[in-house]
Formats: structure tokens, sequence, C-alpha cells
């Protein structure tokens, strides 16, 4: 089957699918394989690993979209996991929300326009402790405020232009 | 001398692993040996050092920076008092000394990277024991002596679940351990495979050898790559050394173990709905019967547990079932982890017998609410459970205590709220949470939670109609009697209890537009005393809206038509000058 979209390298997920494609109920280790390769889920890289494993794209599709560590689109140059477990939300991670939300103006998922920043709500991502918590690039920063958050936030921004 | 940095995720992210970086370029200047351990459960006091004279801990340093190695160094090499500023205080201590571990016994003492450590303890004896002298039936027995009960929420009989496997005859069959865990808010699971991998893996062979299966699953959150890291290398060092694989220890029991990562997916917390995710598909529950045990994974017979139960296997096995049943109450036996956080002074992972009471763990380990505010509520379970009001702080921790409040004791999370939390916002964040996991299979629990979370939406901006609160509860009932599996089931667990205990803050913002814990961004209206503002800039400087206009020592003002209502201003103010209504 044949998608006219974007293309991408398929030959990249190819060792994936030598090693996973004939083991039965290998979908979600080939789609995280896949993920970790391109950066995302390319749709036509989803064509190909059902065609590979004798599944129609609606089923690949079903659960790729199913689980929350999968994305369908690139994100940007930083990724601001937002912690949304219950001590980070009693702690007042909703206005950590929505002051990154109003400084990026993008809402949860998207990715800025100069494709620097995507904001994604996470769940517990287990430093209670230190909540409300947002992981950048691996980096944690803890006990947030609106205004500590968007000093991050700015910070990163003079990094990248700098 | 042994320093022992502990790193957990959570020890990591308080900075655990720049302190190990400090100290590993200064211990060539001594002799003393640098080490790793996993999580001791102290989270408030993160990053941890414990330095070690072979068994003995000398000294727990608590919160320590990169800066602090200098001092550590100092110490090692003779000088008592170096450390002195970052010793743990007695108080802290208080927090493991109330403690009984049975699931916790080697997390955050032992290296859990190296085998030799785990075995060195009590390692592997257990599984020993049973393959040597024990049958499968009488492994059974011993559990069931113990009365010990899933740990992953619902409190089933393991020992049923077991014999139910045990008695499906067939050649292939499975052993899984439910480790996604996703409640938000508990952490244990993550803690014991990080802290001591091998022990769940024993507590694994010993169900796979009491049930007959030959394979061994892990399916882990894939959230948690620390865990997944520590417990791969588990597995190679088990199978190196003989633990896995074929004729373990001599015998004629034969199991092999792999780990499969989730991809993140609350409903897989659900028995039938890992077992779909395991075979590659969306994780959606089946219909019960058949139960797992009968036909599970690929349709065989399958066992699952969760990984605080399996931790607490080799303890039972080597101490018997009736020590484990002497502790607890009459239903309810054993210990219990529960995952200590919120507004609480001292958050971190507390394991107590059975029978103790809320106020114990909150006010007695956990040493009550942090910044002099006052208790109003836990939230016990996670998004399946409820919250418990002040007035019954009292209730004694068992299953069916637990359950006559309406919450459940789930697989341990406890959220400590005080009196700034808004009631109706967090049963709001719980329906939010399920409405979004709901898998959809079923459309009570599809439809039913998304309609609630509507409701509670709007009332929470201030929009709130009569008949909302019937109407909620209508839905309630439907869903807990429309949905197929324990997700759906328990999701109105947290309306259902707020509107029992604090129903008069659901009346307050629909009635009065007020909310009565001044939380609700748009219930609450922020202003300035003119007569106490000093005109410090305090407040405008922390305004994340640019909301507040003044300049020194003239009297600000906030716009009320660019102000968030975030509060930020209320916090910063020193006078006492902003007001909320």
């Amino acid at each position: 089957m044949e998608c006219n979209c974007k293309k991408s390298d398929l030959s990249l997920i190819e060792p994936v699918l030598e090693e996973y494609g004939d083991v039965k109920g290998s979908l979600i280790t080939i789609l995280q394989h896949a993920q970790e390769i391109y950066g995302y889920l390319p749709v036509d890289v989803l064509y190909r690993i059902a065609d590979r494993i004798g599944s129609s794209p609606a089923q690949v599709m079903g659960v790729a979209t199913f689980y929350s560590q999968f994305r369908l689109k690139p994100v940007g140059k930083y990724l601001i996991m937002l912690c949304q477990g219950t001590a980070c939300h009693v702690n007042g991670s909703e206005k950590i929300e929505e002051a990154l939300c109003r400084e990026l103006n993008i809402s949860d998922g998207e990715t800025t326009d100069d494709g620097l920043f995507t904001l994604k709500a996470v769940s517990c991502l287990g430093c209670c402790s230190l909540s409300p918590v947002m992981m950048i690039n691996g980096e944690t920063y803890g006990r947030l405020t609106p205004a500590k958050a968007i000093e991050i936030i700015n910070k990163l921004r003079e990094e990248s232009i700098s | 001398m042994k320093i022992a940095v502990g790193e957990g995720s959570c020890g990591i992210a308080a900075g655990a692993a720049k302190v190990y970086e400090a100290l590993e370029a200064k211990i060539s200047e001594t002799d003393a040996f640098l080490t790793v351990t996993g999580c001791i459960g102290m989270c408030y006091l993160e990053p941890i050092v414990d330095i070690y004279e072979g068994e003995e801990l000398l000294k727990r340093l608590v919160r320590v920076t990169p800066e602090d190695a200098e001092k550590i160094i100092a110490f090692v090499r003779g000088d008592g008092e170096a450390v002195k500023d970052i010793e743990i205080k007695d108080e802290d201590k208080a927090f493991l000394s109330q403690q009984t571990r049975i699931a916790l016994r080697h997390c955050g003492i032992i290296n859990p990277e190296k085998l030799e450590e785990y075995t060195d303890t009590d390692g592997y004896k257990a599984l020993e024991k049973v393959l040597k002298t024990m049958s499968p039936e009488d492994v059974i027995e011993e559990i069931k002596t113990s009365g010990l009960a899933g740990r992953g929420g619902a409190g089933f009989p393991t020992w049923f679940k077991w014999n139910a496997a045990r008695q499906s005859e067939d050649d292939e069959k499975y052993l899984i351990c439910n480790a996604d865990e996703g409640d938000p808010g508990a952490f244990m699971d993550r803690a014991v495979i990080e802290s001591d991998p091998h022990n769940l893996i024993e507590g694994m062979l010993i169900g796979a050898y009491a049930i007959g299966a030959k394979e061994a699953i892990v399916y882990v959150r894939a959230e948690y790559p620390l865990a997944i890291e520590r417990l791969k290398n588990a597995i190679r060092q088990a199978e190196e050394a003989g633990y896995l694989g074929d004729n373990i220890l001599g015998s004629p029991f034969c199991c092999k173990m792999r780990i499969k990562a989730g991809a993140g997916a609350f409903v897989c917390g659900e028995e039938t709905a890992l077992i779909e995710s395991l075979q590659g598909e969306r994780g959606m529950p089946r219909l019960k019967p058949p139960f797992p045990a009968q036909a599970g994974y690929w349709y065989k017979p399958s066992n699952i547990n969760n990984v605080e139960t399996f931790a607490n296997v080799s303890w039972i096995i080597l101490n018997g079932g009736e020590a484990f049943s002497a502790m607890g109450t009459e239903n309810s036996k054993g210990t219990k982890v529960f995952a200590l956080t919120g507004k609480i002074r001292k958050g971190g992972l507390v394991e107590i017998p059975m029978g103790k009471t809320l106020r114990d763990v909150i006010f007695g380990i956990g040493g009550g609410i942090r910044d002099g505010k006052q208790f109003k509520a836990v939230q016990m379970g996670g998004p399946s459970g409820g919250c418990i009001p002040a007035e019954l702080l009292d209730t004694v921790i068992d299953y069916k205590a637990l359950g006559a409040t309406g919450a459940i004791m789930g697989s341990g999370g406890v959220v400590v709220m005080d009196e700034t939390t808004c009631m109706v916002s967090m049963a709001k964040f719980f329906l939010d949470f399920t409405a979004k996991e709901s898998c959809g299979k079923c459309v009570h629990c599809r439809i039913g939670t998304k309609r609630m979370l509507e409701i509670l939406d709007r009332i929470v901006k201030g929009e709130g109609k009569q008949g909302d609160i019937e109407l909620l509860e209508e839905l309630c009932l439907a869903i807990k009697d429309g949905a197929l599996c324990g997700l759906g089931q328990t999701a109105p667990n947290p309306v259902l209890t707020t509107l029992r205990y604090f129903r008069n803050e659901y009346e307050a913002h629909i009635n009065d537009k007020k909310c009565p814990a001044h939380s609700c961004a748009d219930l609450v209206t922020y202003s300035i005393d003119q007569d106490k503002c000093r005109g410090c800039t305090l407040c405008s400087k922390k305004c994340p809206a640019d909301a507040i206009s003044g300049t020194v020592k003239s009297v600000h003002i906030i716009d009320a038509n660019k102000c968030i209502g975030c509060g930020s201003c209320y916090n910063a103010c020193r006078f006492g000058a902003v007001t909320r209504d």
C-alpha cells in the first residue's frame, strides 16, 4: 500500500523489522524502536511496518494512537515534559501549565512555530518530593512557580539564539 | 569505609548523580570505597549519602550537594565534625524507625546492580528452600497461611490465583508481573525494581514454580527507564549465576524471564488489558470469565501479580506464612507500602503493618502538613480511590475499613491535601485522568467520564447549575454499573467520596460562585489593600501575567482583566496587602 506523504528513510527500520517482524505480538516493541530511530512515528513508516507484519495500516495506527508514549509529529528542540502526577497537581502544576501555554502560545502536545519548544503533559515523573516538576531534555526542574517556569523557558530561548 | 549514594529515580532527580560525580573525583584521595544504593524512601531528604564502617551505618547525610563532597572526604579522613551540618536529624530518623520493612527490606541498603550484595543478605535462599524442600502445593499452602493479598489494588488472595493457575492443565503457562504502575502518586513498585530487582526475580520464580510456568514476563512502564535498566542487568546476572534458565539450582525446574516495556496506558494495569498489550494490541480489557488463570496470555493459563506482592514472597518462604499473618488485622495480613506525597512535611515510601491508622502514617511518620497549614483530606488509591476527610483520620488501614470510607487501599498512593486544596478541582483532576485513560470499549466509561468532566469543569469555572450534583451522582452510578473493568467501575469514586464528605464545597461553587479553598482561578479575585501596600514591587515582579502596575514606593494595582488568578502575588506579599475573595 502506498501513501502520499513525506518520505522517510525506510531502510533505517529494516533491521528492526528483521528482528521482530516474525515474532508474534511485537508491534509495540517495533513502534518503540521506530520512534527511537525517527524521533516520532512518520506515517510512511507505519505503512511499512503494517506491510511487513501482515497487518492493516488501520490496525497499526490504532495501536500507535492508543498509547501515550507514541507521537505522530516531530518534537521541538526542547521537549518540556510537565508532570501531571497527583502530588504535582496538589502543589499547583495546573498554574505552571497555564503560564507555559501563555508564554509559548501553544497548548498541550503542540510545538511552537519556531520549532523550539514542545509541551507535553506527562504522567508522574516520580519526583514527587520536588513537585511541581517539569523535565526538559532529561534535566529535571523542581519546586516550580509560574514565574520560575517562564524564567527557565526564557533562558533556554536565549541559549538557543546565542 | 563505604560511601553509598542513594540513586533511585527521585534521588537522581534531586541531584544524586552530581553528588556521586563530585565524590568520585575525590575518592581516590582516601581508602574509602564509593558505591550506589537504591531508594531508602526518604524522598524529602534526597540526595542521601550513607557512610558505613563494615556493616555499621556511621552517618546518614541528607540534602547533600556536590559541594558537600569536600566535607565527606574530610570525614572519611578522620575529621568527625566535618559533616555535622548535613547529618540526618533525630526527628527524621523516626521516619524509618517507625516502619516495618518486608517488601522494602533491602531498598536503600544493598547495591541493586550487584548480585552478591543480594545473596550476602538472604538472597535466593528462599528459592533454594522451595526447590529443594517444597512441592508447588506446599508453596501455595504457605502463601495461603501468610494471608498475602494482591498489592496492586484489588486485594485478591494471592494463593487463590496461584492455585487456580496451578489447577489449569496446560504445557504452556505464563507468570506475569504487573509493573505498569500508572497510578499518579504511587511509586513503590518502581522503588522495589530500582532498589532490589533480584527480590522481584526471586518472588516471581517461586510463583512460576508454584503454578508450573516456564516463562515469566515483567510488564514495566516505559516511563521507568532506570528500573528497566536495573532489572535487565539483574536478569542477566541471575541467568549467569544459574538462578534463571534450565535446571535452576540443579533442580528439574526451568524458567526464563523477559521484560516488556509498556507504552503508556493506565488501563494496562487491568490484567486482561495488560495481556492484550503484551500481545502487541491496544490495551483493552477482555470479558471475564474466562479468567487469566484459565485463558490469559496467548489464551494460555497465566497468573498476574503486582511487584509489591512478589516482593513479599521470598520473605514469607524464609520466615513462614505465620510470621507474615501475625502482622495486620483480621482481614488484612502483613505489611503494605505507601507512597506518601502531596502537602506532607515528610514525603516518601512508608511500609507499615496493616492495622495502623491513617493518622499514624500522615502525622506519626509523615510529620503532618507542611507550612503550618491544616490537614483537609487524603486521597487513597489514586484515580480509582477516594478522598478521606479529617474526621476519619483514625480509620484503620485494612482493605475492609478503607473500603467502608468509599476509598480503597489501591496500590498505596497516599496524597495528602491541605486547606488550600479545592476538593471539586481535585475530583476534576482525577476525572480528567480517567476520561483520558478510558480505553473506549464501554460506552458508559468512554462517554460518561467525559460528560462528568464537562460538568465538573463548568462547576470550577463558576458556571455550575442547579441539578449538576444530582446529574453527577446519576452518572457515577451508571458508570459503575455499565463498565467492564476496574478502571471504569472505580472512576466515579473520587467524585462520589468528595460529594459524600465535601458536598458543601460543590454547593459553594454552584450557588455562591465561590471556591472555599481560594484555589479555582475563575472564582477568586485578587486586589491590593492601598493602606497596607508599601510599594516594594515584589508582587509585580512575581506576576507571570504582567497584571500588576506600580512603581517603587507607590501603591500597586492589579488589572483584573489581565489577572490569571494564580495567587503568586498573594503568596509573595510580605505585608499582607494582597487580599482575595
